[in-house]
């Protein structure tokens, strides 16, 4: 249990590559923090520097009340539950588990109660006279977080878990994650690409890019109030459509009370609809080019009359709409994002 | 030069660890070799009282001597038979072992232990065939009028040695060309025997070609096998004769600096074989490396 | 293959069958004539079946040897080949696993300048540097010795390159996690590369057990005291020592003996063996 504070961390290749740039931010203790953002955006360094699997070239790291920049990582006091899981191919699942505590020197009976109450968490007691090569993905995974459970570390550091995982698989694990985490208490630090595995696990989501922080805050902040172009296109799914201030301008579409340096307008699929709603409100006109039915919900896809550009509605059931016909959006002004495409921030 | 992402560092492990292996090759190959390069152009008189430094008179002498020039010949027909025959077997074992499926490894198995035999033993081996008085081969070909001696005729003292050099290197062969064969899509060859394709134009169009990294590979791994390594297949029977008819270069090193103590020229010798052994491994690796991926 | 080509499996299969009864022929006649009476040979042709003299020949080639057959008794040359070629391939192994380990898990000065002077091994085999590595051995007193047989045959650079090879193989996470769990480099060699590189080393055993017991020149250089000859180069010493006609029945039961233990190596191990072999060579 322990606060993680990082002050202005720096990492930069020998070769002069930035992979990560003047990130700060300050952990409380018990919270599970995602890191998120798209492929080479620097969160995997970021989480190996916390582990000290990779070099810090500046600014400082604290786990606990400790400065550990030059610490070795089995002396940060974290664990580390990694994306091929690791694990000893040659080693029981015990003895997967057990390893890191024989070469702490924790006595046996200590070791053997850890390691028994881990298994009995994770619902792997069976299988640990097994090797890995005789347990499946799920299985497997179990025994990569068994290993980070038995350290009882100040902090767990997990580098996408789930990514090598089938999608039900995926779903289900993340929510015993979740559980487990919550239960034990421990400071999480948990990186991933999959913006919808960020959005459920997160007390706070960190989203990264090109190595430096967008925004940070609670799921919800982040997917009501996107601070960014970036953090706006990246969070929720389907992707927010992004419409230019001078398109709107010219159907005289464009609403009235926008903030000033606006030239982008955001708004989610979710909040489009066909037909008119009460309150001031946006409208669009366009065809319908493909209608995607997706069970419980459909996915319309538009463009609009003038530009062309595709809008992407999110509509429950299966709405009365064919392919080809003439529609017209309406989005409520309360729903709008405006944003400056320049400086790609948020303008009000 | 690739290396892991994640690495120790140590000031003084590495160089621990590395020690045994570089001391052995520092006192017994690079020092030696040094010694080589350096007895290469000294001479002594007949007495061993004097030596003098003769830069590379040593060296012209060699080429100027026609039992030296003569053994040069002598090494290259015998590493060029061996290396023909013993490739052009295997490959033929090789396509046809692919064929099969269940005898595979049952003929692989055949095929493959002539590797655990020495050289010298498979000269003898095949001495012990050949041999004028008991040899069942020679009892053959008298049927058909062959007087096979190869105490006395240079050529069948050839044949001896090159057929008991080549019969080792089949097995070596025919590891490298199945492996090579069965790395070949089996996708490729449907698609040409789609195309019309007969199952010999098939091999010699497609196959053949594909195979070329591992023909060229064997090449020269059979070249320095048959040039080094059958030291013991020409001591153990022909003793380089008769008249010299087999004495390969690498045993005239031998004859020069063990039974004549002629050191000169014997490092002389030596220095040339490093270099053409040089030459050969560099072009090897240089042509290996490039294809492995990690 | 796509077509069903029964007259050429025929084929196949007849030229395999030739081509095994060619490649087994030499051992055959040599088994054959190592079970014949000694009288056999003078009528001036080698019989080819098995005669009945084996359990003879063989008793008399391993314990009298030398006054028969020109040679000491077998037993102990083939002690020492034994020994020779276990030194030789557990020496070069452990070696090379420490070389290898250092190269590819350390990074630190002249790392490049050692893998050139290891892989320089690659182009000096022993034949090509005689004189100055007998001198060497001589001066160290190692001649008639098991060390001065082995041990200048131990740096091996392809076993080297083949851990080499095999270790960049190992995923990197293995590494982290280990670190993770507090092990140190030494501790990371024992317990994890170690162990995951069982297969890979007992392929290279059988490679190198092979190559160290065939070992021919080297042997008759460095020995020329018959305590500690070896068997393969002994039977050099009775095939073209002396004017007489060489005990044929009795040179054929030494090579038999000398050929058995490697071969009986690659056919239980053949598996390993064809795997060692293949990847060494990549």
């Amino acid at each position: 249990m322990a606060r993680i504070v990082m002050d202005d961390l720096h990492k930069v290749y020998p070769g002069g590559v930035k992979a990560v740039t003047g990130i700060s931010l300050d952990i409380a203790d018990g919270e599970m923090i995602v890191l998120v953002g798209p492929s080479g955006c620097g969160k995997s360094t970021l989480l190996r520097m916390v582990a000290g699997l990779e070099t810090i070239t500046g600014g400082t790291l604290t786990i606990g009340e400790r400065v550990v920049n030059q610490l070795e990582p089995a002396d940060r006091d974290i664990a580390m539950v990694f994306q091929n899981y690791a694990l000893y191919p040659h080693m029981t699942v015990y003895n997967n588990l057990a390893y890191g505590l024989r070469n702490k020197g924790v006595p046996k009976p200590e070791i053997d109660r850890r390691v028994q109450e881990a298994a009995g968490m994770l619902q792997i007691a069976d299988y640990l006279d097994r090797k890995p090569r005789a347990l499946s993905g799920g299985q497997r995974q179990r025994v990569a977080m068994g290993r980070a459970l038995v350290r009882e570390p100040a902090a767990f550091l997990f580098d996408e878990p789930l990514s090598n995982l089938d999608a039900k698989l995926r779903v289900q694990m993340r929510v015993e994650i979740r559980q487990l985490q919550k239960r034990l208490g421990t400071t999480s630090l948990y990186v991933t690409h999959d913006q919808l595995e960020a959005l459920t696990l997160a007390d706070r989501l960190v989203v990264l890019n090109g190595g430096q922080i967008e925004q940070v805050g609670t799921p919800m902040e982040l997917y009501r109030r996107p601070g960014t172009v970036f953090v706006a296109g990246f969070i929720g799914s389907p992707a927010m459509n992004m419409i230019d201030m001078a398109y709107l301008r010219d159907r005289g579409a464009a609403p009235s009370a926008l903030p000033a340096g606006t030239d982008l307008v955001g708004v989610r699929p979710d909040d489009l609809s066909l037909t008119p709603g009460e309150g001031p409100a946006m409208a669009l006109q366009g065809t319908v080019a493909l209608l995607e039915p997706a069970g419980a919900e459909s996915h319309i896809y538009v463009t609009l009359d003038g530009n062309a550009q595709p809008i992407t509605v999110r509509v429950p059931g299966l709405p009365e709409v064919t392919e080809g016909a003439a529609v017209v959006l309406h989005a409520p002004l309360e729903a709008l994002h405006p944003f400056n495409s320049a400086s790609g921030k948020r303008t009000g | 030069m690739q290396t892991k992402r994640m690495t120790f560092s140590s000031r003084w492990l590495p160089y621990a660890l590395l020690a045994p292996q570089v001391l052995i090759t520092l006192v017994f190959f690079i020092w030696p070799a040094s010694q080589a390069l350096w007895q290469s152009m000294l001479r002594q008189d007949a007495f061993g009282l004097r030596t003098t430094f003769v830069w590379f008179r040593n060296f012209e002498r060699l080429f100027d001597n026609p039992l030296y020039l003569a053994s040069m010949k002598t090494t290259a027909i015998f590493a060029i038979s061996t290396t023909l025959l013993a490739m052009s077997l295997s490959l033929l074992f090789a396509v046809m072992v692919n064929r099969m499926l269940r005898s595979r490894e049952w003929y692989t198995t055949f095929l493959v232990w002539p590797y655990a035999v020495a050289p010298a033993i498979a000269g003898v081996l095949w001495w012990f065939m050949f041999n004028t008085s008991v040899g069942i081969v020679p009892y053959m070909l008298e049927g058909f009028g062959y007087d096979w001696n190869h105490r006395l005729d240079g050529k069948d003292a050839m044949i001896l040695v090159v057929l008991a050099a080549a019969w080792k290197q089949i097995s070596y062969n025919f590891l490298f060309f199945l492996a090579g064969l069965q790395s070949i899509p089996q996708s490729l060859l449907e698609a040409a025997a789609i195309d019309g394709a007969s199952r010999t134009k098939r091999f010699w169009t497609i196959v053949f070609p594909l195979l070329s990294p591992t023909t060229f590979f064997l090449m020269v791994v059979n070249v320095v096998y048959a040039m080094f390594d059958t030291f013991g297949v020409i001591h153990a029977t022909t003793e380089g004769g008769p008249a010299q008819a087999t004495n390969i270069l690498v045993y005239n090193v031998f004859r020069d600096g063990f039974v004549n103590g002629n050191l000169g020229a014997s490092a002389a010798q030596s220095v040339i074989l490093m270099g053409i052994v040089v030459v050969l491994t560099v072009v090897q690796f240089r042509f290996i490396e490039r294809r492995v991926n990690y | 293959m796509v077509e069903n080509d029964r007259f050429g499996s025929l084929l196949a299969h007849l030229i395999l069958i030739l081509g095994v009864a060619a490649v087994v022929f030499p051992v055959y006649v040599a088994v054959i004539a190592s079970t014949h009476a000694p009288g056999t040979f003078l009528q001036g042709v080698m019989p080819l079946l098995p005669g009945s003299h084996a359990i003879e020949n063989y008793r008399t080639v391993i314990f009298e040897g030398r006054a028969q057959a020109g040679a000491p008794p077998i037993g102990l040359m083939l002690w020492n080949s034994f020994v020779m070629a276990m030194m030789i391939a557990v020496g070069k192994i452990a070696i090379s696993l420490l070389s290898a380990f250092a190269i590819v898990y350390f990074r630190f000065r002249f790392r490049i300048f050692f893998f050139w002077v290891i892989f320089l091994t690659l182009m000096l085999p022993v034949e090509v540097r005689i004189v100055p590595t007998y001198a060497v051995v001589a001066n160290l007193n190692m001649l008639n010795s098991y060390a001065g047989l082995s041990i200048p045959l131990i740096a091996s650079a392809t076993a080297t390159f083949l851990f080499r090879q095999f270790f960049m193989t190992v995923p990197e996470e293995m590494l982290e996690a280990a670190r993770v769990d507090g092990a140190g480099p030494m501790k990371f060699f024992k317990d994890i590369l170690l162990p995951l590189s069982i297969t890979n080393i007992a392929a290279m055993f059988v490679i190198m057990f092979i190559y160290g017991w065939n070992q021919y020149l080297w042997p008759l250089l460095v020995t020329n005291d018959e305590r500690y000859y070896t068997v393969v180069m002994g039977i050099q010493r009775m095939v073209t020592g002396g004017d007489s006609e060489p005990l044929w029945h009795l040179v054929m039961a030494t090579v038999v003996m000398a050929a058995l233990p490697p071969i009986l190596v690659i056919l239980f191990m053949q598996r390993l063996f064809v795997k060692g072999l293949v990847e060494t060579e990549k």
